[in-house]
């Protein structure tokens, strides 16, 4: 995952299993796994807009740049 | 920083439903105090009661969490004691423009500095679903069975009418607009009121058939247009976003300080029996 760049880091605790983060991504970087929770599958997509952040109503997603703690 | 450093984390997972935009709303004025940089310290967050209401206990500001309708009240009076203190107040729709009409009103015509926030799911979610002054007519409700007859208020309309001095209005689709409406609101001298389209999945989704949470994002983007856009010029049916407006007026806190200062002068003993005043 050498061309990885934002890494989406999520709060399972508080994720309520709306949906909205995985039918809003743009890159659809984000699914639902078997408990229902937000969990990222496709990490490498990701390109960092952080709308899933901003629009997640649990505050539950938060994404991090892996370039600023390389 | 994170909205997440300004959140009281024991108090999480957040009792707000699945899907409930309230969260998104908090998210975004977290991010806005955050841009501001504003110390915890120096904010105030009073609320009413209601679904809303209880993001008081969810910010890690000063906050209280009052009567129905009354937050605004509460709030003027921190204002008049405290001037250096940012207010945000929280309100539903029922508990801002019903049970609070008449302190909103009231709020505005002062033009007192203060940021009023009607999270507007048009709906009493916590009371179990009944219809509000923002329901508007054909809207299904626990005690509109057979759909509302009556229309809605226009809030920002209704703002404008009362005084305020800002009027903003967008939804929990449009994050970055919400962010920057929120940030121009608290930057602004005045009362200011940001109105933002809250969904409420539970019950004005299930009652309305509009959908779970995604759905009804989904609405918010489409049934919306920016102000001044040719969209809306082309679909006058669709609810305006932007803001509404945003003038410089006298302010109640500073015109109470003059008004003071004033009276200071002319009653002050020095000047009738030749001591020092003393402070008021």
């Amino acid at each position: 995952m050498g061309s990885q760049k934002w890494q989406i880091l999520i709060e399972s605790g508080w994720c309520k299993s709306c949906g909205i983060c995985v039918a809003f991504c743009p890159v659809k970087a984000i699914v639902l796994n078997v408990e229902g929770k937000a969990m990222a599958a496709k990490e490498g997509r990701c390109t960092g807009c952080t709308l899933c952040e901003r629009l997640c109503p649990d505050l539950a997603i938060q994404i991090q740049s892996l370039e600023a703690t390389a | 920083m994170k909205p997440q450093e300004y959140i009281r984390k024991r108090f999480f997972p957040h009792l707000w439903c699945a899907g409930c935009g309230h969260g998104t709303v908090l998210n975004a004025l977290l991010r806005s105090v955050d841009e501001l940089e504003i110390s915890k310290e120096d904010i105030v967050m009073v609320s009413g009661i209601g679904c809303s209401a209880r993001m008081a206990g969810y910010a890690d500001f000063h906050t209280m969490h009052t009567l129905h309708g009354r937050a605004l009240a509460f709030a003027t009076g921190v204002k008049m004691s405290r001037p250096e203190l940012q207010l945000l107040v929280p309100m539903g729709d029922g508990d801002a423009l019903a049970i609070g009409g008449n302190h909103f009103l009231h709020a505005a015509r002062r033009n007192i500095d203060m940021t009023a926030i009607i999270l507007n799911n048009r709906i009493y979610g916590m009371t179990g679903g009944q219809f509000s002054p923002l329901s508007g007519a054909g809207i299904s409700a626990t005690t509109a069975p057979w759909t509302s007859i009556d229309p809605a208020f226009d809030a920002m309309k209704l703002a404008q009418a009362a005084g305020a001095s800002f009027a903003a209005r967008t939804t929990t689709f449009h994050v970055h607009e919400l962010q920057k409406y929120f940030t121009r609101a608290i930057q602004h001298k005045g009362f200011s009121v940001v109105e933002v389209f809250s969904q409420c999945p539970t019950y004005f989704g299930r009652k309305n058939k509009a959908g779970e949470a995604p759905e009804m994002l989904q609405t918010f983007k489409d049934s919306t247009a920016k102000l001044g856009s040719k969209q809306l010029e082309e679909n006058p049916q669709l609810i305006p976003r932007g803001i509404f407006v945003e003038q410089e007026k006298r302010e109640y806190g500073e015109a109470y300080a003059q008004l003071c200062e004033q009276a200071r002068e002319q009653r002050s003993p020095k000047r009738r029996y030749g001591k020092e005043a003393p402070r008021c």
